[in-house]
């Protein structure tokens, strides 16, 4: 490549990395500098006055700690129901031709075809009357139902990419389908699995509305904060928008190397 | 093997969580409070430390007004509580008595007779059923807040005290010309209070009605006034929820609003405000008090314990420092300290000179509307659309919206409230 | 194991519970939608729904959205494509910077550019400092439609390029290297290159990315609602008012549904346009 045209990419890769990165920098700007930030006018792009008093405030509510534990466990269990549901589907797709596949397929689309929230007046008399309502398992279920499209689809593009010969090798050195996919597919599949588990943590993690509509008083953290946001002064927004973030950017640098194998060669 | 490693770890803790999701106790039988009031964070935790001291142990629980209905109706449906005391706005505890969701409690009622809540309030309670439905809780109402900065700008021969909406005209024009920008604000985002100004201040104002003569001419009149009031207000209002934040930035400096949601603005300066009545029309100067109530629901897990919070939270005591701590005023007789805030006893200023100004006339919260009052406010705010943001022709708006408003008050059998006269049979819509 | 009846096992479980957490409440709401909302007419929460002020506005604002951002969103994702295969070093520094705003929550997302383009906010303060401005200057409201559109625009695109980015990056990878070396021999340029070879053999790729793309960008609403509040109403931002603010369950439940039919008629629309032969499908 030429001289000029290496600076080119390089200007614009580091373009495109500011338009990413600056909007956070600033609400991080924003959370930390407090009210006085918040009205400033013009305002500068070096923090002024900083001071962790609105996060600790965030961090101190009665609560949160609780909500946060919420958030774990509904976000873990939506990555475990997601990945045992969205797996053997995703497999059962990429192996086989079958009829109603499509319209599988199809279905699994619909979901996010759908404003989840209108949902939430039949699912939530469900859920009080089978005892799943207010609980994190609950959340995990409707979440499940959200990421379970991802799981699918994403995982059937996994196993498309492993060549179906490694697997007949193994059925020819005597081992059972079972067998062959436990000790051949699944070691080369288990980056982009895990890589859409996280994934499926994401969404769980940030989704609010279902959460907030199906708990009472053990919400999830992203529902928590919402009440609590929607009617504080804006510093406190902007802190809780920066609270919301920061998990985000350390799930995707967890999974920033299976992002390609998590989308893999699916083109479906 | 780092993926290995990985992906087991990755197992590990989905096999935690799952154990601890499984283990967590049961709630046993709490008493929980839901409330849609004081949600904010600080004003939540001012209930549970200060307000509920004293109290069987309560649970506090907030909730938006959407979801709330949600829960409620669900929980309904299903036959299952895990509620037993809620705490709203009349408005949103209205819809849940026609579901059932609600316990009558004439016997509350009977205990708090020595408290002192007018019999107006506790007619409120009863929503039209002759039951008590809800006991009072607390109120306020909506003001105006003035930066004293415009103050400097007010037209010759007004006075800030007693404005009419001509005067606010005159004076958002003055501000505009003299500040280069358009101070006045109105809540009209997606969650202000904006169709309570319409329906309880301007046409009460206006034409001495809300539903009646909500075709009139004097409607007409009002709409061409507001109309041309609205060139002065600041473009971002139907942006604006809470007016606290453009009056903290400056942005707005004459602003309408509901108490609690000026109060952070009063209590960072109060000495660059006053607060003030709402302006007044030909037929008055109309205001609309806000009532927040505590109603028991039908099959609660702890109706005694949620009996005993409500009498504790109407104690003259408690009345007191709900006002004084989070700026909701008594609905019982108490006298409020005279070492208040600055803020609060801004706004407790502010509320006496609404409900004591020479023309004041009442405008009370939608009776009888069931489950329409979102509808019913809509009716206003789409009026208010259609007329001042898309300059359609009064006239033929106002037909046309007066069309859908009866059919919401026929199909509710609503009869008029105030400022409307009684009527026999739905409020007539002319 | 019979070759016939696996797949079917293997599906049923997340069949099985899509119908139950899926299927059940969303008959249930289709079924809701045609209860008349009391006028007796099977379609009377249709009729309120088409008849409502901001109808119109809401299918036109929505219908504007989509076809200005997904083929923004393609440019641009395309262009990332390209920049990553021709870079060695820092790839995956520069790919987990660009893919950051997908974890972002859409709610977190409206409140970072409410910060950026409020009157006061860093643009404006920016274009203030550039001597462009003369003081604070509202974008977002009424009066400002062609600004808010924009700020919504730009919100969206730098909320949700990066699932985009993702499957075309996956794609380009899967485009053997050998195709572009030959055509590099044969004196291709590389722009020919890119038309000619790479969007051809990325059509799969595209093809997904668009149609998750325009089915997520239909059910657009927390940023929109976060920026301009009441004056840029869209679909999904109308169902949750009627749901939650005229607690009339019935409009609402017509407008999922409508919102549902747009975004298959959409993905079928992608499926017919970028037919693709099965050869070249991963």
């Amino acid at each position: 490549m030429t001289r000029s045209g290496r600076f080119l990419l390089w200007s614009g890769i580091v373009a495109l990395c500011a338009w990413v990165l600056v909007p956070i920098y600033l609400i991080g700007v924003g959370a930390f500098g407090g009210r006085a930030a918040a009205f400033r006018w013009p305002k500068g792009i070096l923090p002024v006055n900083t001071s962790l008093d609105q996060i600790l405030v965030f961090l101190r509510i009665e609560g949160v700690a609780n909500a946060a534990m919420n958030s774990l466990i509904a976000a873990g269990l939506t990555m475990l129901f997601s990945l045992l549901l969205g797996a053997p589907a995703g497999y059962a797709l990429a192996r086989f031709s079958f009829r109603g596949a499509d319209a599988f397929r199809l279905m699994v689309l619909l979901t996010r075809a759908f404003p989840l929230a209108i949902l939430a007046l039949p699912l939530t008399v469900i859920f009080i009357k089978t005892g799943l309502y207010d609980t994190p398992l609950g959340v995990s279920l409707v979440h499940t139902a959200l990421a379970l499209p991802f799981a699918t689809l994403v995982t059937a593009g996994l196993f498309q990419g492993i060549p179906r010969e490694f697997e007949e090798a193994a059925w020819v050195f005597g081992c059972t389908r079972f067998q062959a996919i436990r000790k051949v597919v699944l070691p080369l599949a288990l980056p982009g699995l895990a890589a859409s588990a996280v994934f499926a943590f994401v969404i769980s993690w940030n989704e609010v509305f279902a959460a907030s509509v199906l708990t009472v008083r053990e919400r999830t953290l992203t529902a928590y904060l919402l009440t609590v946001l929607s009617e504080s002064p804006i510093h406190y927004r902007f802190a809780g928008g920066f609270i919301l973030i920061v998990p985000s950017i350390v799930f995707i640098f967890a999974v920033r190397r299976y992002l390609f194998a998590l989308w893999g060669v699916t083109s479906r | 093997m780092m993926k290995f490693d990985l992906i087991r770890g990755t197992a590990l803790v989905a096999a935690l969580v799952a154990g601890v999701a499984t283990v967590r106790p049961a709630a046993a039988q709490e008493l929980v409070f839901l409330s849609t009031q004081l949600r904010p964070v600080d004003e939540a935790q001012k209930v549970r430390d200060v307000l509920l001291k004293g109290a069987p142990k309560t649970v506090y629980v907030v909730d938006e007004p959407s979801p709330f209905t949600v829960r409620m109706k669900a929980e309904t449906e299903s036959g299952k509580r895990t509620i037993s005391l809620v705490g709203a706005l009349h408005g949103e505890l209205q819809p849940l008595a026609p579901l059932g969701a609600l316990d009558t409690i004439d016997d509350v009622a009977a205990k708090l007779g020595d408290r002192g809540i007018p019999a107006s309030l506790m007619e409120l309670g009863k929503l039209g059923t002759g039951k008590q439905v809800y006991i009072p809780w607390m109120q306020a109402t909506y003001v105006m807040v003035v930066n004293k900065k415009a103050l400097a700008h007010l037209p010759a021969g007004a006075n800030v005290e007693t404005l009419t909406y001509k005067q606010l005209a005159d004076w958002g024009k003055a501000l505009a010309e003299k500040t280069g920008s358009r101070r006045i604000g109105f809540p009209a985002g997606p969650k202000g209070l904006f169709p309570r100004f319409l329906q309880g201040n301007l046409y009460p104002s206006y034409t001495g009605s809300m539903v009646t003569e909500f075709r009139s001419a004097e409607a007409e009149t009002m709409w061409n006034d507001f109309k041309a009031l609205w060139t002065t207000v600041n473009p971002n209002a139907s942006s604006y929820d809470f007016m606290q934040e453009p009056l903290m930035g400056g942005e707005v400096w004459v602003a309408w609003d509901h108490i609690a949601r000026v109060k952070d603005a009063l209590q960072a300066a109060p000495n660059d405000y006053i607060v003030v009545a709402p302006p007044a029309g030909p037929k008055g100067r109309s205001y609309m008090p806000v009532i927040a109530g505590l109603a028991i629901t039908k099959g609660a897990p702890d109706r005694a314990g949620a009996a005993a919070v409500i009498e504790h939270l109407t104690k003259p005591g408690t009345q007191v420092l709900t006002a004084a701590e989070v700026g909701f005023f008594p609905v019982v007789n108490a006298t409020l300290p005279a070492d208040l805030s600055p803020g609060v006893k801004l706004l407790a200023e502010g509320i006496a000179k609404t409900q004591t100004a020479k023309d004041a006339v009442v405008a009370l919260l939608p009776v009888g509307l069931g489950d329409k009052g979102g509808e019913f406010n809509k009716v206003y705010l789409d009026t208010f659309q259609r007329i001042v943001l898309r300059n359609e022709p009064v006239r033929a708006t106002l037909d046309a919206q007066a069309e859908v408003m009866r059919g919401i008050i026929n199909g509710v059998k609503a009869p008029c409230w105030a400022p409307d006269k009684a009527s026999d049979g739905p409020c007539p819509v002319k | 194991m019979n070759q016939r009846i696996l797949p079917y096992l293997l599906v049923a479980p997340a069949v099985v519970f899509l119908g139950a957490f899926f299927i059940v409440p969303l008959v249930q709401t289709i079924v809701l939608s045609f209860d008349g909302g009391g006028t007796g007419n099977a379609l009377g929460n249709y009729s309120r729904m088409v008849n409502d002020l901001n109808f119109g506005v809401s299918l036109r604002n929505t219908f504007m959205l989509v076809l200005v951002v997904v083929p923004l969103q393609l440019a641009m994702a395309l262009a990332m494509g390209m920049m990553l295969q021709k870079i060695e070093r820092g790839r995956e520094m520069v790919l987990w910077i660009w893919t950051i705003p997908l974890g972002v929550s859409d709610l977190a997302a409206g409140l970072v550019w409410l910060a950026l383009l409020q009157n006061t906010g860093y643009i404006n303060s920016a274009l203030f400092h550039l001597g462009l401005l003369d003081g604070p200057t509202p974008w977002l409201n009424s009066e400002t439609p062609v600004t808010l559109f924009a700020a919504i625009v730009l919100a969206e695109v730098w909320r949700a390029t990066a699932v985009v980015l993702i499957v075309i990056v996956a794609g380009l990878q899967t485009i053997p290297k050998e195709f572009g070396e030959a055509a590099e021999i044969f004196g291709a340029k590389p722009w020919r290159k890119f038309t000619r070879i790479t969007l051809p053999l990325l059509k799969p790729s595209i093809q997904s990315a668009l149609i998750l793309r325009t089915v997520l960008a239909f059910e657009v609403f927390a940023a929109v609602y976060a920026l301009g509040g009441r004056n840029f109403p869209v679909l999904v931002g109308e169902a949750y008012t009627w749901q939650n603010e005229n607690q009339n369950y019935g409009v609402a439940a017509a407008y999922a549904v409508l919102i549902m039919v747009i975004s298959l008629a959409a993905t079928l629309v992608w499926l017919k346009a970028l037919r693709t032969n099965p050869e070249t499908q991963a």
